[in-house]
């Protein structure tokens, strides 16, 4: 066995470039299996993250009736939902009333807009919203302050900036204090936002521009609130809580007309989204690994015809059909092995070029799977070639030019 | 008697005709005997060779090695017996390409699970023995025909077999190669091996002490012969 094993690596060894290229086709499966795997992975466990960061006890209310048949989200509710929303400054009050069941209670409105300063012009999420967004979302700001509530009484044009507008439209120059056209209308700067990414599906945070949602009515001449985003009292007894912030709507809003979801349920479906897209991936990056142990197969195939006089040779000097067998077993295992280990090596330094750019996460699981399956790949495809020279009979193979 | 062959015969089937390569061929091989197979192709001597050295299986009669028969014995043990009791030199060398001599020598040891050390030691004995001691680590592409044979005649030997078969081994290489290889060939004879050599060469068969012709798959002369001394080169011409 060990032997065998010996002539099996020489004569991997003895063909360096032949096995290289053999190896080739399990080194970008196993790769691209764990790569593909790590990205859908990374990208679930950066939600999950982005989620946490909000807290437990977040509850968002929808307008209009997102849930389909099932109870999963559908997109088509939620997009029409939002244009026809019926959720008004009236329901943000009675939640606020509501102390024993809620703390805080932040509606937001969004609206597509030009930010202006001097003669640069970029393109802008106006986000509509109370004084104590910042809390309740966990936004910090980096330089000056958020509206206070004050201004939002007052309905004063003041402005809260995402990290990158304050970053493309300033530049340098310390935005605070200055005077920044949305739209027609001048507002004056009093913050920039830290940096935030994400956008949960929408625009990254980082380019919307904040303003006091009273100020937003006025602007856009509206009354609509697109969403409101409530922090129950405990985290604990959050399906109480939604309870009652459901009965609460109901007083002024017909059954269908919102939808309370807490981010347990939204987290949940998007994990089950990215579950799919990571299958998804592993599945078509499967496809290069079976790819590469037909390469492994053809090769073997055309390494045994190449080497029929050997063959015949080790068979005249001694060696038994099942040792041959085993030879060429061994030798594909090794090269499917090999491979194997070089694509893993492949994926981790390619996750690592990758984590600046994506929250790629190598698996165990993923590396393990990969691995076996290529070892498996390299057997099964290595059979018949094998099988073959074990059959061959030394005469006719030695007779072989 | 070291090897006995009784009323063997080998028929192919090809296409509709029957070939008969070896019809009944009973003879018998002394320990020490050095024999020279001749014969036109087609004669049979091949056939012989193969069926003698249990390559292949005849498909009539048997054949005693120390009185076993070994027409009985099955594709494992044959292999087993052929690793362990004869030695093969061939026309072609059959050497590994890209291998060292010392591991080309080896092989047959590695296949009868001698240790590393052990056989390193034992190849590397066996192509000092032909001159090659100086040449351990080079591969086949290195070495001239000669060369290569004389690693060939090592390996046939490295296992300590009862018997050597040699088919044409002379036949690839220039006469000056020849006759080196057919010197190292009588020495091995006067040391007291046993070698079954095919040739289609006069002046080669002339180095053995017994000579077989077959013709249309049967022994037609049997004859021993003073093993002469080894002529110059001009008698052969080169190829």
């Amino acid at each position: 066995m060990l032997s065998v094993a010996t002539i099996a690596f020489k004569a991997i060894l003895t063909n360096k470039m032949r096995s290289f290229l053999t190896m080739l086709g399990v080194i970008i499966g196993v790769s691209s299996v764990v790569l593909l795997t790590a990205i859908g992975n990374g990208l679930s466990a950066f939600v999950t993250d982005q989620f946490d960061a909000l807290g437990a006890n977040t509850v968002l209310i929808f307008p209009g009736d997102i849930f389909d048949e099932n109870g999963s989200f559908s997109g088509e509710g939620s997009a029409t939902s939002v244009i026809n929303s019926q959720l008004t400054q009236t329901e943000v009050r009675n939640l606020e009333r509501l102390r024993e069941h809620v703390s805080a209670v932040a509606p937001f409105n969004i609206q597509a807009s030009r930010i202006s300063f001097q003669a640069k012009t970029k393109q802008t999420t106006v986000f509509g919203t109370t004084s104590n967004y910042g809390e309740v979302f966990n936004t910090k700001t980096i330089k000056g302050r958020f509206f206070s509530e004050n201004e939002y009484g007052a309905s004063d044009r003041v402005a809260v900036l995402g990290f990158e507008v304050a970053i493309n439209l300033f530049g340098s120059i310390d935005p605070i204090g200055k005077r920044v056209k949305l739209g027609d209308q001048t507002f004056t700067v009093v913050g920039v936002a830290e940096k935030k990414g994400g956008g949960m599906g929408g625009p990254s945070f980082d380019t919307y521009v904040y303003i006091p949602l009273r100020t937003f009515f006025k602007s856009y001449d509206t009354d609509t609130i697109i969403r409101i985003i409530t922090k129950t009292k405990t985290t604990e007894r959050v399906p109480e809580h939604i309870k009652a912030i459901e009965k609460e709507l109901e007083k002024t809003l017909k059954d269908d007309e919102f939808s309370v979801v807490d981010q347990s349920e939204i987290l949940g479906t998007i994990n089950q989204i990215l579950s799919m897209l990571t299958i998804g991936l592993g599945g078509i990056a499967s496809i290069s690994l079976l790819v590469g142990g037909i390469g492994i197969m053809n090769i073997m195939l055309v390494s045994v015809t190449e080497r029929t006089r050997e063959i015949g040779l080790r068979k005249a000097l001694g060696a038994t059909p099942n040792l041959i067998l085993l030879q060429f077993l061994i030798e594909a295992a090794i090269l499917s092995l090999l491979g194997g280990a070089i694509g893993i090596l492949i994926a981790f330094l390619g996750t690592l070029a990758m984590q600046a750019y994506l929250p790629a996460k190598i698996t165990y699981d993923a590396v393990l799977l990969a691995f076996g399956v290529s070892t498996l790949v390299g057997l099964v495809f290595g059979a018949a070639p094998a099988k073959r020279a074990a059959d061959l009979s030394p005469i006719e193979a030695l007779r072989y030019e | 008697m070291l090897l006995k062959l009784q009323h063997v015969s080998k028929h192919y089937q090809l296409g509709d005709t029957l070939i008969k390569a070896m019809n009944d061929v009973s003879l018998e091989i002394e320990e020490g005997e050095f024999v020279a197979i001749m014969g036109p192709s087609g004669s049979g001597k091949s056939t012989f060779l193969q069926v003698a050295s249990i390559l292949a299986v005849p498909t009539s009669g048997s054949i005693l090695l120390r009185d076993r028969d070994l027409t009985q014995y099955n594709e494992v043990e044959r292999a087993k017996l052929r690793n362990k009791s004869i030695g093969f030199i061939f026309q072609q060398f059959n050497l590994l390409a890209r291998t060292s001599a010392l591991d080309n020598v080896g092989l047959p040891l590695l296949y009868a699970k001698v240790s590393q050390e052990d056989r390193v030691k034992r190849s590397k004995a066996m192509l000092e023995k032909v001159g090659l001691g100086d040449r351990l680590q080079n591969t086949p592409a290195q070495l001239s025909g000669g060369q290569q044979q004389r690693v060939a005649i090592a390996r046939a030997l490295v296992n300590d077999p009862d018997l050597i078969f040699a088919d044409e081994p002379t036949g690839n290489l220039d006469s000056k190669s020849g006759d080196d290889i057919k010197k190292l060939l009588s020495d091995l004879h006067k040391e007291g091996r046993t070698i079954i050599m095919v040739t289609h060469e006069d002046d080669v068969a002339e180095i053995a002490n017994r000579l077989i012709v077959f013709h249309d798959g049967e022994v037609i002369s049997d004859t021993k012969q003073k093993s002469k001394k080894k002529k110059t080169t001009g008698k052969r011409k080169a190829k």
